[in-house]
């Protein structure tokens, strides 16, 4: 068959695929993201149904997915925001990185995978999916209650220690000698800081620079803006993710919400098939016998996010009842905890790392948004009983 | 009385007070538009019971409901209580020379000595607005003086 029929033929499947997997979710009221890792295990190496000639395509897709959702995550906020939770949340912001990114390192050194292993899987376990609880938030009417405020802008705090997480992360997976590391990362942070203050001072020229009445123009001019940068910062081992993250947050007020609505079906599109392409990178055979390591480290990091959201919830005054709801919330892992353990598997840190993070979160997307709905009654109990 | 305002990174602003009898309500603003009217649970005052989903037509409808009747009941009664003083409800026509400027600059007050008392648009009520207050074509001015100096004011309105 000619390249092309079957590269469509195989592209068409998958994404056909992934849709009927989305409509399934919808129903049950979990993400889609574990059903399309699923996807990804099933069409990968090993899987039930290997692919033939679309490997290429998926990867280049994949790292379009992550520049897209960081881009799009970028938007949500604005460099004000950013600050403000910064500031204001510092101490619960410390909280949470040290209570969540334990298990992950712990469990990498006593399974002797090493340090750069370590800080890999410490990002695995950290990070909330963003994405996920503000899902989880809207669907159950939590927007409006008293701990919310804190739970998002602990999520902002994670995003903000991802832009400085994820260049470290880059560097020391570069496996660059210590002196030369210790400058990439120095050049890293540089960069990082310098588009920040250029996001929060010029943040205007930029968006001046994009504005666009035409839809079709904006669209081309942020995305084109938005994989520059993130070409610029991979060249600089900043990471590509963060790049885009960066010009995400330069751009704000009603710019961005235009933005964000017609890069959406974009993002929605490349995002799926980069869980895919994380699916196919991962053996299903290695997935078995990681199992119930991912399922103790599930158990583990819910309880660090569970006293994580109390204390940081109690620390803003909120009641018992509203202390569990932000732990609970915060619970969901995701997209980040994939790039993360993507990054990492790319670069070839130990091959039974990509198959504990892909476990890990299957069970924490699924399981995060449904402990939330089952565990909503038995905190209204507790509510009326005090 | 004193309304709370939140920042909600990614999402907008909630605004919310507790009422004289307890109980608490506020509003979120989504940067979409949307705008949630929730009422807070009387045994965990940190969870919402009840959200009422409103797009912007909605809210605006419930704002008028809530505030400009109110206003124009009040007019309506001092209008009773003093004879002789008239309290009219004037429109900013799309050719306003006051159009986009501020009211301040049509120095009401001083030319017709009637008094600008609120400002209805789009369903908000601007009561008391300051000299600094921007006109936009379409609003609605509401007026207190005398028929004749009411008058003038819409003369002002529409031809400076």
């Amino acid at each position: 068959m000619h390249h092309t029929a079957v590269l469509f033929l195989e592209f068409g499947a998958i994404v056909l695929a992934l849709g009927i997997l989305g409509a399934l979710a919808l129903r049950v009221g979990i993400s889609p993201i574990p059903l399309y890792l699923i996807a990804g295990l099933a069409f990968g190496t090993g899987g039930v149904l290997p692919l033939a000639t679309s490997d290429d395509f998926v990867s280049v897709g994949a790292e379009l997915g992550v520049v897209l959702l960081l881009l799009t995550l970028g938007l949500e906020y604005n460099a004000d925001e950013l600050v403000t939770s910064l500031t204001g949340n510092i101490r619960a912001g410390i909280v949470d990185l040290v209570l969540n990114a334990a298990p992950g390192a712990i469990c990498a050194l006593l399974l002797g995978w090493g340090p750069v292993a370590a800080v890999a899987m410490a990002g695995v376990t950290y990070a909330t999916s963003s994405g996920i609880t503000a899902k989880v938030l809207s669907d159950l009417g939590w927007i409006g209650n008293r701990e919310t405020p804190t739970v998002l802008s602990l999520l902002v705090f994670e995003d903000l220690t991802m832009a400085v997480y994820l260049p470290i992360l880059t560097t020391i997976l570069a496996g660059l000698s210590l002196a030369s590391g210790a400058v990439a990362v120095g050049v890293a942070l540089l960069t990082v800081s310098a588009v920040l203050v250029v996001a929060l001072k010029f943040g205007r020229f930029i968006e001046a620079f994009v504005a666009s009445p035409n839809n079709e123009v904006l669209l081309l001019k942020v995305v084109g803006l938005a994989l520059l940068v993130a070409g610029l910062a991979q060249q600089l081992n900043v990471s590509a993710a963060v790049g885009a993250f960066l010009v995400g947050i330069a751009l704000s007020g009603e710019l961005a919400e235009d933005a964000q609505a017609l890069l959406a079906p974009l993002r929605d599109l490349f995002a799926a098939v980069f869980f895919v392409f994380f699916g196919l990178q991962t053996d299903p055979a290695k997935i078995l016998p990681v199992a119930g390591l991912a399922a103790l480290l599930a158990v583990v990091s819910m309880i660090t996010k569970l006293l994580t959201g109390a204390y940081a919830a109690r620390r803003a005054g909120i009641g018992k009842a509203g202390q569990a709801r932000a732990g609970i919330a915060l619970i969901p892992r995701g997209e980040f905890n994939i790039v993360i353990a993507g990054l990492a598997v790319g670069a070839g840190a130990h091959p039974d790392l990509g198959a504990l993070a892909a476990a890990y979160v299957l069970i924490l997307a699924a399981f995060g948004p449904l402990a939330a709905k089952l565990v909503q009654p038995l905190i209204t109990s507790i509510a009326k009983r005090s | 009385m004193e309304v709370e305002q939140t920042a909600l990174p990614g999402i907008g602003l909630r605004h919310d007070f507790t009422t004289r009898k307890g109980q608490r309500v506020g509003v979120v603003s989504h940067r979409t538009g949307r705008r949630d009217l929730v009422i807070y649970d009387a045994d965990d005052p940190d969870a919402v019971c009840h959200v009422v989903k409103l797009n912007d037509e909605e809210a605006d409808a419930l704002a008028e409901l809530l505030g400009a009747p109110r206003i124009v009941q009040r007019l309506n009664q001092l209008h009773e209580q003093v004879e002789g003083l008239v309290s009219v409800q004037l429109p900013v026509p799309d050719g306003s020379p006051y159009a986009g400027r501020p009211m301040g600059d049509a120095r009401v007050r001083t030319r017709t000595s009637a008094s600008i008392v609120a400002v209805v648009r789009s369903g908000r009520v601007f009561a008391s607005p300051g000299p600094d207050f921007v006109f936009a074509a379409g609003d609605v001015v509401v007026v207190v003086g005398s028929e004749d100096t009411t008058a003038e004011v819409a003369g002002i309105l529409a031809d400076g």
